[in-house]
């Protein structure tokens, strides 16, 4: 039944376009983005302070590029912004079921994600456009979510493959004492044993709650972090696992081995970084500058790439309805650009968008992975992150 | 008797009137001039930030270059290299196609989802047509009736009515779309899809796809192939593609759609452009910063001969 409503589709999807599609009033697609935000310190940089409109501002572009191609197709998209804190969140994502939304983008920590899946249910389809907690992937998948946002262990074989490439194969591996950065640190570990670097030393960076961006911190710092890392190991690199933004930022440069930092600081892996020019990135970066006066975040990209796949969902399928949109996205047709130079496609098994996944340092993309060495069965994406014989994802829906 | 036949020799190995080659180079900001006889480069002249589109009048007399980042078109005396004057295009102008008659010029904005129609002669702007995210590609038909536009983010080949300048049909292909060319009586259009991998064979007529061209090549990774450039001879039996990043320009059977080969070329292959003669491809290779020279007839690379930084579009001067 499933496969039968894909293929009809996929054949509606090569009809030629009614050219006066965009006459017609159009069908409207709505979708709503929900930006749960927590109380918290400041970052450790000011220059990554978040802002009013962090990942609503990737939203509003994709309503435009959706829009513009809806024009031809009588399509019309709407995405609601909504903000929300812990305790607001699920009485905000009740009312857009109320409000008979079909796909909300969720812009949320871990254990929320995991939360308002659930209750989410199978009224609505997740767009998980934040989390990266690889047990969302695992252990706690849920058949409603789709994974746009690059899990923990993607972005730590990304770093990994570049490491091993430059045979820097032992690693001082520094956690923070937070649950994300544990979490991340064991991505990082998994890696190592995956691609046989080996973790020569670890440490674990307590977060004692200490004033962060004080006067004069620097002084702190560098006494700090050379005492903090004295004595380690012979070692080649170092993998700061500190997803809270708690210390990786004062690493470089400060720490007593002249060692380069990796992870949360220094070359660091992540979904997108402003001065990416390739694969046509440039007029994609300056059309979202014009839109926001402002660089395009991980969060942007993840939030405009989640509803750009709603879009092409949209357009290959023809169909405006909730359940064949969704029906499409996990079909295996489903294939989407993203400014990557090649096409991102689902995993059946956990719902996790296959990305290659940047490496920037600073000012700058250094690398991108897979690393080209890498080769894959299937897709050279699939050596990023958990593939399919070691899930521990199992869908009872699918099945 | 003899005398005559001497003379008869001299004419056949008379060499063929030298055209020159234009290659522009978007990191440059210059574009590099070749003779497309002895393939010597001739000079190098700036022409303004990020130039892209380039092409050339039917009567040879103007060159024109989309320089993206002035958000305007210069015209070029192409024997002095002079800028002549500039016409208005539009923001970001990346690539354009003039009408067979030399006007007008038909230009796609890439940062504003528009087509720019350009009056050659009067350097005004007839009308501007929304069209597709990230506008690119542009085709126009032999008989000047119809001009193609693709749309990289939208994915679609956009059929537009020279004389209404209506869109009147959009057909949806693979991922980014990036060029569209007729074949010579217009019974075929192909439109690249650089993500997607494929070349679409639209029928016209029925604005349907009747064909997808995919490609294959051993040892090269498929997220490599790219379409961009396609150029068909003039007789419609050859069809050249060049397919980016796997630095191969693939040679496809106009009349069966299958590929029959695979030239290797420099780095990051993009446009091309024949010779009027259609002895000579030659190919934009961005990574390495140089031209394939193509010997049609033979399906062999040449000669490769070092231009500007990131070359990206390519037009011969006619006869």
């Amino acid at each position: 039944m499933f496969r039968g409503i894909i293929a009809f589709l996929a054949g509606a999807g090569m009809l030629a376009l009614p050219a006066m599609a965009q006459q017609a009033t159009p069908e409207v697609i709505r979708a709503a983005v929900l930006r749960v935000d927590r109380q918290e310190l400041p970052p450790t940089s000011r220059l990554e302070l978040a802002t009013e409109d962090l990942g609503f501002a990737g939203a509003r572009l994709a309503i435009e590029d959706n829009d513009t191609t809806g024009r031809f197709m009588g399509q019309k998209f709407t995405a609601q912004e909504v903000v929300a804190t812990p305790d607001t969140a699920a009485d905000e994502l009740e009312r857009l079921i109320e409000d008979d939304i079909g796909f909300v983008v969720l812009l949320a920590d871990d254990g929320l994600t995991l939360s308002l899946a659930d209750q989410a249910g199978d009224r609505v389809t997740v767009l998980n456009a934040a989390a990266r907690g690889d047990n969302l992937r695992g252990r706690d998948c849920r058949f409603n979510t789709i994974h746009v946002a690059p899990s923990h262990a993607m972005l730590a074989d990304a770093l990994a493959q570049f490491l091993m490439w430059k045979n820097w194969t032992r690693w001082f591996l520094i956690e923070g004492s937070h649950q994300s950065d544990i979490d991340l640190a064991n991505a990082y570990r998994r890696s190592a044993a995956k691609f046989g670097a080996r973790i020569v030393e670890e440490r674990l960076y307590e977060d004692t709650g200490g004033a962060r961006r004080t006067d004069s911190g620097h002084v702190q710092v560098q006494k700090q972090m050379p005492v903090f890392t004295q004595r380690a190991a012979e070692h080649d690199v170092v993998v700061a696992a500190d997803d809270a933004d708690v210390f990786a930022a004062y690493l470089p440069y400060q720490v007593w081995d002249p060692r380069p930092i990796t992870g949360s600081a220094g070359l660091v892996p992540r979904s997108w970084h402003p001065a990416m020019e390739a694969w046509g990135a440039s007029q994609f970066q300056n059309r979202f500058e014009a839109l926001a006066n402002r660089p395009m975040r991980e969060l942007d990209y993840q939030t405009w790439l989640a509803l750009r796949m709603l879009g092409e969902a949209a357009t290959r399928s023809g169909s405006s309805e909730t359940g064949e949109l969704r029906d499409y996205l996990l079909s295996e047709q489903f294939e989407v650009a993203g400014f990557k130079g090649q096409k991102l496609t689902l995993r059946d098994w956990d719902h996790q968008l296959r990305q290659p996944i940047l490496l920037s340092t600073g000012l700058l993309m250094t690398s991108v992975s897979p690393q080209e060495q890498y080769l894959h069965q299937t897709s050279r994406l699939d050596t990023l992150g958990i593939d399919r014989p070691e899930t521990e994802c199992s869908f009872a829906e699918a099945k | 008797m003899k005398p005559l036949i001497v003379i008869g020799l001299c004419l056949s190995v008379t060499p063929a009137f030298a055209n020159r080659v234009f290659v522009s180079n978007e990191k440059g900001n210059d574009v590099t001039v070749l003779d497309s006889d002895t393939l010597e480069v001739i000079g190098t002249y700036p022409v303004g930030n990020r130039p892209r589109g380039i092409t050339i009048s039917p009567n040879g007399s103007e060159l024109y270059v989309c320089v993206s980042d002035d958000d305007i078109v210069r015209v070029f005396d192409p024997q002095t290299m002079e800028e002549l004057h500039t016409l208005p295009s539009g923001p970001d102008p990346e690539l354009f196609v003039l009408h067979p008659s030399g006007n007008p010029l038909y230009v796609a904005n890439e940062d504003d989802n528009l087509v720019t129609v350009v009056d050659t002669r009067t350097h005004q702007v007839l009308a501007e047509i929304p069209v597709g995210v990230e506008p690119e590609g542009m085709g126009v038909s032999p008989d000047g009736k119809v001009v193609i536009n693709t749309s990289e983010t939208t994915n679609m080949a956009h059929f537009i009515d020279t004389d209404t300048l209506e869109i009147f049909g959009n057909v949806l292909v693979d991922s980014r779309p990036r060029f569209a060319e007729y074949n010579h009586d217009g019974s075929k259009l192909y439109v690249s899809s650089e993500i997607g991998g494929t070349i679409s064979v639209i029928d016209p007529s029925t604005q349907q796809i009747s064909h997808k061209i995919e490609f294959e090549i051993p040892g090269v990774l498929p997220e490599a192939i790219q379409p961009v450039g396609v150029r068909v001879s003039s007789d419609g039996a050859r069809v050249f593609v060049a397919l980016g990043p796997a630095n191969r320009v693939a040679v496809i059977d106009g009349a069966t759609d299958e590929v029959q080969d695979y030239l290797l070329v420099g780095q990051r292959v993009w446009q091309m452009a024949f010779t009027p003669d259609e002895k000579y491809l030659f190919t934009t290779n961005g990574n390495s910063n140089d031209v394939s020279v193509i010997d049609v007839e033979a399906a062999k690379v040449v000669k490769s001969v070092a231009v500007g930084q990131q070359p990206w579009g390519v037009v011969v001067a006619p006869d």
